[in-house]
């Protein structure tokens, strides 16, 4: 028997992503590099050890392999740690009954046996998709003053915008009555922001009678929170301000990277207190050279930077050669940008090279049709030939050449 | 091939500390910062790791608190191990001072060298900045049959008392060795490293204890060059020795050659250090930087012109630095202009201050210091 842990967290990391395309094509959406240095999954890792959470067990399912590398001990997030630590936990085949993980209420209810070692009062259950700076341990105090259930944690959203997201219907105590999932006609402001607290033995029930349930897709969202809402548990909605982005798009996940270089937005990752971790690249510092031109940008270690560089972001190891521009794009560890070649609006992933004189994406107020314009994504390894010319909103397959046209 | 069972590695945290009297007032040599992240215990341990050795003892005088934060259990050079490691040596005791010399610093270990059970060690100062591929080291030691292999440099010898100076035939057999100030003149001087049977420097340093004998150089090795079969392996690519505070700050200067990166940095060798979870560095709108080399966590508002910036340095707007080495964590208030200036960790520069040194003589800002 572990010793006790009062809080264990479930991160469910399995999902595919499938809509940040080539991006995923080979990782799992947690996997997906950020912010110069860190992978999306670094967030909730890092929340939860800041948040004094030291048992995590992350739930893998799709392209697990570079994800579980990336973990590896949990040393980087001090989770490598002799009674708790990060698991990752992939589904496994058993004596009867082996099946994938069918929904996020699933994945759960097969990796009881695992909580339960811990034999902890509470789970708080995590996504991998979203970009955010969160002390669980207040959400924590919230849920047991309320004596709730389950505590779902929401943002305030504006009432316009109510209708792209999962909606809780509160009363005034911010007790919940109802789920509104993406509602046409809003009746709140409070969008769900994937982030519960659950009071373990409540949370045991519901999801062995969902099990139960044949009719049942095994989802939180669909089936597990509105089972416990008609038992009448007391659920409560604890009011989240701060940064909060989900980066589940190419678009969104470009703005939120855009976000670390507007000083008005709150989401500071520099601060001492709360940092977030991540398994740092094992390079030398990154140098600018003679000519180069760097406006408000974020560059990380092992970089070489001869070109220009404005309102972008270069990860580890990215080369931009004399000449070059980069401009409002983020460039994922190892690429290369060659001579001339001058990428906008764009995502370039891990070891792409843009060949000389090339051009990826363009600017919005350059683009005539507002519908032919998007941010432009080469995939991993991806092979831009010299002279060659990537449309605005195109998405080129990893591995995949491109010549000139 | 070297395995970890036939090399273990020695360090002297502490060796020619005397020359960079500014930088070692609270640590050690080996804890000089370098190059943006780096401390020079770090190259000594990466190239030792990345040869494929997986024992190493780190020998401290005094002032070893900076060094001991940094090292850890070793984890970051892969030497938090249950089979060796890293081993931290101190002295204890006072009958065994280190400050007489090396040989006695070895003697304070003979324990540790005892119950070792590798056959070859390899002795490395901590006061060079380096990548060597200590296997093709290993490979000419035992191709030469040699008791001893001294890895050595060609050029000019640095600036200092006491160079140790090799006389070396085309095989790379040690004829002569001196012990001389440096020279302009072009000659192999030693680099501060060397490969021996442990067994054999058990014996000499023993010898040379029971003769009251303890300078390594000058009683150990010169002493004994007739009767030993020494060779000398040279090591070519950028690589520098710290003998002076201003050698400390053309060293740092010189990794703007990417040549020199390369070299120092290759990435099938890579330099770890003690990592720090710092963001990737902001550059401000309105910043200006050029030829510089520049660390996470770094935020840049002013200009800065061929400069290294460590980690968490903050450059406010209007500040102008040329020319500077900036530590780790500094803060350059808004309006201040530094030229050829080195600021050691936390030095927190208030606005519009003005400081200028010279290239032959670069100003130092002590710790923590509050200008």
């Amino acid at each position: 028997m572990l010793p006790k842990q009062e809080v264990v967290a479930m991160l469910l990391a399995g999902g595919q992503g499938s809509r940040l395309g080539v991006l995923t094509k080979d990782i799992a959406k947690p996997a997906v590099p950020f912010g110069g240095k860190y992978r999306i999954i670094d967030f909730p890792l890092s929340n939860c050890v800041n948040s004094g959470i030291e048992t995590v067990g992350v739930l893998t399912q799709y392209q697990p392999l570079e994800l579980n590398e990336y973990i590896g001990s949990g040393q980087p997030w001090d989770l490598d740690s002799m009674n708790g630590g990060v698991h990752v936990l992939s589904p496994y085949e058993k004596r009867k009954n082996t099946d994938w993980y069918k929904g996020t209420a699933n994945a759960i209810t097969q990796n009881i046996p695992f909580i339960e070692r811990y034999n902890p009062d509470y789970v708080v259950i995590l996504s991998g998709d979203h970009i955010y700076k969160m002390d669980y341990a207040k959400m924590i105090a919230f849920h047991k003053e309320k004596d709730a259930a389950v505590t779902i944690a929401v943002q305030q959203v504006p009432m316009a915008e109510a209708s792209r997201f999962g909606i809780l219907n509160t009363n005034q105590d911010d007790s919940i009555y109802e789920f509104d999932e993406k509602p046409a006609k809003p009746k709140n402001d409070l969008a769900n922001m994937g982030i519960y607290v659950f009071t373990w033995e409540k949370l045991r029930k519901f999801l062995l009678a969902d099990e139960e349930d044949p009719e049942s897709s095994n989802d939180f969202g669909k089936n597990v929170l509105p089972a416990m809402l008609n038992a009448g548990e007391k659920m409560y909605a604890y009011r989240f301000e701060g940064y909060w982005k989900d980066v589940g798009t190419i678009d969104s996940l470009w703005e939120s990277n855009m976000d670390l270089l507007d000083p008005n937005i709150p989401l500071d990752l520099g601060d001492p207190d709360w940092r977030i971790y991540s398994r740092n690249p094992v390079m030398p510092p990154h140098y600018v050279a003679k000519g180069a031109h760097v406006q408000n940008s974020l560059i990380a270690e092992g970089c070489n930077v001869y070109g220009e560089l404005e309102f972008s972001i270069l990860f580890a190891g990215v080369y931009v050669a004399p000449g070059a521009e980069v401009m409002s794009s983020i460039i994922m560890p190892g690429a290369r940008i060659e001579e001339g070649a001058r990428v906008q609006y764009a995502i370039v992933a891990e070891n792409a090279v843009i060949g000389a004189g090339a051009t990826v994406g363009a600017k919005p107020e350059d683009v005539e049709n507002k519908d032919e314009w998007g941010v432009a994504v080469v995939g991993p390894k991806c092979k831009v030939a010299p002279g060659a010319n990537v449309p605005p909103k195109a998405m080129l397959d990893a591995d995949e050449e491109v010549g000139t046209n | 091939m070297m395995r970890g069972n036939e090399v273990m590695g020695i360090l002297f945290a502490y060796v020619h500390e005397d020359r960079v009297r500014e930088l070692t007032e609270n640590r050690v040599m080996a804890s000089i910062p370098y190059g943006g992240r780096y401390r020079l215990v770090d190259f000594a341990l990466s190239n030792l790791v990345n040869s494929g050795v997986n024992k190493v003892g780190v020998i401290t005088e005094q002032n070893y608190q900076s060094l001991m934060d940094h090292l850890g259990s070793g984890k970051t050079w892969n030497l938090s191990r249950k089979r060796e490691g890293l081993f931290l040596l101190p002295p204890f005791g006072a009958e065994t001072s280190r400050t007489d010399g090396m040989v006695s610093s070895l003697a304070s270990i003979h324990r540790f060298l005892k119950n070792s059970k590798e056959e070859y060690v390899l002795l490395s100062n901590c006061d060079t900045v380096s990548n060597i591929d200590y296997r093709d080291v290993f490979r000419f030691h035992s191709e030469k049959n040699a008791d001893m292999t001294v890895i050595y440099r060609h050029g000019q010898s640095p600036n200092t008392e006491k160079n140790v100076i090799y006389t070396v035939d085309p095989d790379g057999f040690v004829q002569d060795m001196l012990i001389k100030r440096g020279s302009d003149a072009n000659c192999n001087y030693g680099f501060g490293k060397c490969i021996i049977r442990r067994k054999k420097l058990m014996e000499m340093v023993e010898d040379c204890m029971s003769r009251n004998l303890y300078d390594f150089d000058r009683d150990l090795l010169q002493r004994n060059l007739k009767e030993l079969k020494v060779f000398a392996y040279e090591a070519t690519g950028a690589a520098y020795t710290i003998t002076s505070f201003r050698d400390y700050f053309d060293a740092n200067m010189a990794l703007m050659d990417p040549k020199v990166r390369s070299q120092l940095f290759p990435m099938d060798r890579p330099i770890y250090t003690k990592v720090r979870d710092d963001m990737p560095a902001k550059y401000g709108l309105g910043s200006s930087v050029t030829n510089s080399i520049v660390a996470d966590g770094c935020i840049i508002d002013g200009e800065v012109e061929n400069c290294i910036l460590f980690r968490g340095v903050k450059v406010k707007k209007g500040a102008k630095l040329k020319n500077c080495v900036i530590m780790q964590d500094c803060v350059i208030g808004e309006g201040t202009r530094l030229d050829y200036v080195v600021a050691d960790k936390n030095v927190e520069f208030e606005m519009n201050r003005t400081m200028a040194g010279y290239q032959s003589y670069p100003v130092y800002v002590g710790k923590g210091s509050k200008v």
